[in-house]
């Protein structure tokens, strides 16, 4: 911390004018490693001045060196809150250059889990918004549902959060039909108790509305000209949602509603969430009911590898499968770009393919890059601790942020 | 050919790129439609007008996002991609530039206040400059780093990595040094024209094989082994019977 001391000018006293302090690196509200230098006026944020990249791993680089394949984990990495949304852009984007049909049911899978990684998302952002704000029973109960979200992707995947489980062509494995069983139930019974109590405690809080209500005003002008996305551009009254607009997989089979804020606050951007999760709760209950039967991936064997019984039997299989775990598939050369509504906004992903079986150039766009970038006009006026409500609201994690 | 993918539906790209190419006019350079992507290159001194065009009458709002990419056989070797998005018409649109490490693009900050990191991102990956920008600052390599890292021509490793130092106390930087060299696959057939000696193949050059010989050396009779004496009593027996039958 320092201080710059003047001299008044009436008085001729020592004043303190501005304070610049440093917001983390390590600070537990900064959600990961952000480290923001701010300006104060006593405790009137006057501009921030966010270092991000503390958690650049250069993924990009590193894809370009991998096959199509065995860049998809990447994904998994970059917002480890939502692994799921972050492989759903980059199949997408593959299959977009391939022209690759999905089977309905790998369709309906992924459209699944994408919905419960954005119950898993959410919970640890509201979780740890309300927590930044001072309370802290409800996180401890959003964070119950988030480990029944975890154990559900590890009986689905095998891993609880890097799941690697959206494949190009489909998804990796079928669920056992016990678990489809099991979500549905968690669905009736136990998601809507634990959610529902924890919500119960903040939503009328005069303190926790004395913290959110009114903080960061966000207009739609502003909105639009900063690239927000998601409940952050929901929040400030526009009702655009991909899933809704452009949709992908079997998004245009379910029947949802967007929901959107009134006043573009803090506020708002939280019970957005907390509307999206009530949504889809509908989403996957549909998912559910209409999920046929059939293969959950590909059955073009070029992109997609054969089941490991047929490889005992077939050296079509066989070859097959080696082919494709060694080289890997050709993507036919071309450049696409395709976003995804991730739990935390539109996730796109820009690939360049040179036709080989490496992509040329893979562009992530992060979530979190145009939102924290409006941290500053955001948190202008503000007092110091709206700071951490502000970022709180905004969702942001540097797993995706940083790349 | 019909589509068979799930990826975004966006609204149709039906007679968008002829009426934008006509809009724009000179601006744009080249202009194709591929995978259900309208690409659009315009003159990077055109660039501000091009996309406050595209932005104020065709209705694209956002600017999603900036991509730089690296052609290293080229003569100005960088594009720099502009993702645009119509939150009105429901559509998207790549604008993209050819820049060259010297050749400064116009800043779009002007347009959109979060060109400033997406630009400082590319200027800092690549090393594009764009002129106008009031913070080209590096944004998510290290404070003192030099080089732009997602160049084609800078190695996947680095150049140099750091760690802490207990008898300095304090972080060093060292050049890099690896204990195993970073595989490369280039999954080429060997028997597809590769262009490189097959791993043993060296071996070949340097010892050449023996000439071939004119006459084949050959012992006088069967019995004459060279196996000792014993063997020569055996292969006698069996020549004597042999020749018998």
């Amino acid at each position: 911390m320092s201080m710059q001391l003047e001299t008044s000018p009436t008085t001729g006293d020592e004043v303190i004018t501005n304070y610049t302090i440093n917001f983390g690196p390590q600070h537990p509200a900064a959600h990961g490693v952000l480290r923001m230098v701010m300006e104060l006026d006593g405790e009137i944020i006057e501009r921030i001045d966010p270092h991000v990249g503390l958690l650049h791993r250069g993924t990009e680089k590193l894809i370009e060196h991998k096959t199509y394949l065995q860049a998809l984990p990447y994904f998994d990495r970059l917002d480890y809150c939502s692994p799921l949304g972050m492989e759903h852009s980059y199949v997408l984007a593959i299959e977009k250059l391939l022209n690759l049909e999905v089977p309905l049911r790998g369709q309906y899978l992924r459209v699944l889990f994408a919905e419960l990684t954005r119950i898993c998302n959410h919970m640890m952002n509201m979780g740890s918004h309300i927590m930044d704000i001072g309370a802290m029973t409800p996180n401890l109960w959003l964070f119950e549902v988030r480990e029944d979200c975890l154990n559900f992707f590890e009986r689905a995947s095998g891993a609880r959060m890097h799941s690697a489980w959206f494949r190009p062509g489909g998804v990796h494995q079928d669920v056992p039909l016990k678990l489809l069983t099991d979500i549905a139930d968690w669905l009736d019974t136990r998601l809507p108790e634990l959610f529902g109590d924890a919500l119960s405690l903040v939503v009328d809080n005069r303190i926790f509305k004395q913290r959110n209500v009114d903080i960061a005003v966000v207009s739609k002008e502003d909105a639009l000209a900063w690239g927000f996305s998601g409940p952050m551009i929901r929040a400030a009254g526009i009702p655009w949602d991909i899933r809704k607009s452009q949709p992908y997989d079997v998004y245009d089979r379910m029947d949802f509603e967007i929901p959107v804020g009134t006043n573009s606050d803090c506020y708002d951007r939280f019970m957005v969430r907390a509307e999206e999760v009530r949504q889809s709760i509908k989403i996957m209950k549909q998912c559910l009911r209409d999920m046929p039967e059939g293969p959950v991936a590909s059955t073009d064997r070029k992109v997609s590898p054969p089941k490991r019984a047929e490889m005992k039997s077939s050296m079509e299989s066989l070859i097959h499968h080696f082919k494709l775990y060694t080289e890997g598939f050709h993507v036919p050369a071309g450049e696409v770009y395709v976003a995804t509504e991730s739990p935390k906004g539109e996730f796109g992903v820009y690939l360049v393919s040179d036709g080989s079986n490496k992509p040329y150039r893979c562009k992530i766009r992060p979530t979190a890059f145009s939102h924290l970038q409006a941290m500053d006009f955001m948190s202008k006026g503000h007092m110091l601790p709206d700071a951490t409500a502000i970022l709180g609201a905004m969702d942001i994690v540097f797993g995706e942020c940083d790349r | 050919m019909p589509v068979l993918h799930s990826a975004p539906k966006i609204a149709s790209n039906e007679g968008v790129l002829d009426a934008l190419v006509a809009a724009l006019g000179s601006m744009v350079v080249a202009s194709k439609e591929e995978y259900g992507e309208i690409v659009l290159t315009v003159a990077r001194s055109e660039i501000e007008n091009a996309l406050r065009a595209l932005r104020d009458e065709h209705g694209y709002q956002q600017l999603m996002e900036m991509a730089g990419v690296d052609y290293p056989s080229r003569a100005e070797r960088f594009d720099v991609v502009y993702m645009l998005l119509s939150v009105t018409k429901n559509h998207r649109l790549m604008v993209k530039v050819n820049a060259a490490e010297n050749t400064p693009v116009p800043t779009v900050t002007t347009l959109w206040p979060n060109a400033g990191w997406l630009e400082r991102e590319v200027f800092d990956m690549y090393g594009v400059i764009f002129a106008g920008n009031p913070d080209l600052r590096r944004i998510l390599t290290d404070y003192g780093f030099e080089g732009h890292p997602f160049r084609k021509d800078f190695p996947l490793t680095g150049y140099v990595e750091l760690r802490y130092s207990e008898e300095d106390k304090r972080v060093v930087y060292e050049p890099v040094k690896l204990a195993q060299d970073l595989r490369s696959f280039d999954f080429m057939s060997p028997w597809e024209g590769a262009d490189y000696i097959l791993p043993g193949d060296e071996k070949a050059a340097e010892t050449p094989a023996p000439p071939p010989v004119a006459t084949p050396k050959a012992t006088e009779t069967k019995a004459d082994t060279g196996a000792g004496d014993k063997a020569n009593e055996k292969a006698a027996e069996k020549s004597e019977k042999g020749d018998a039958k």
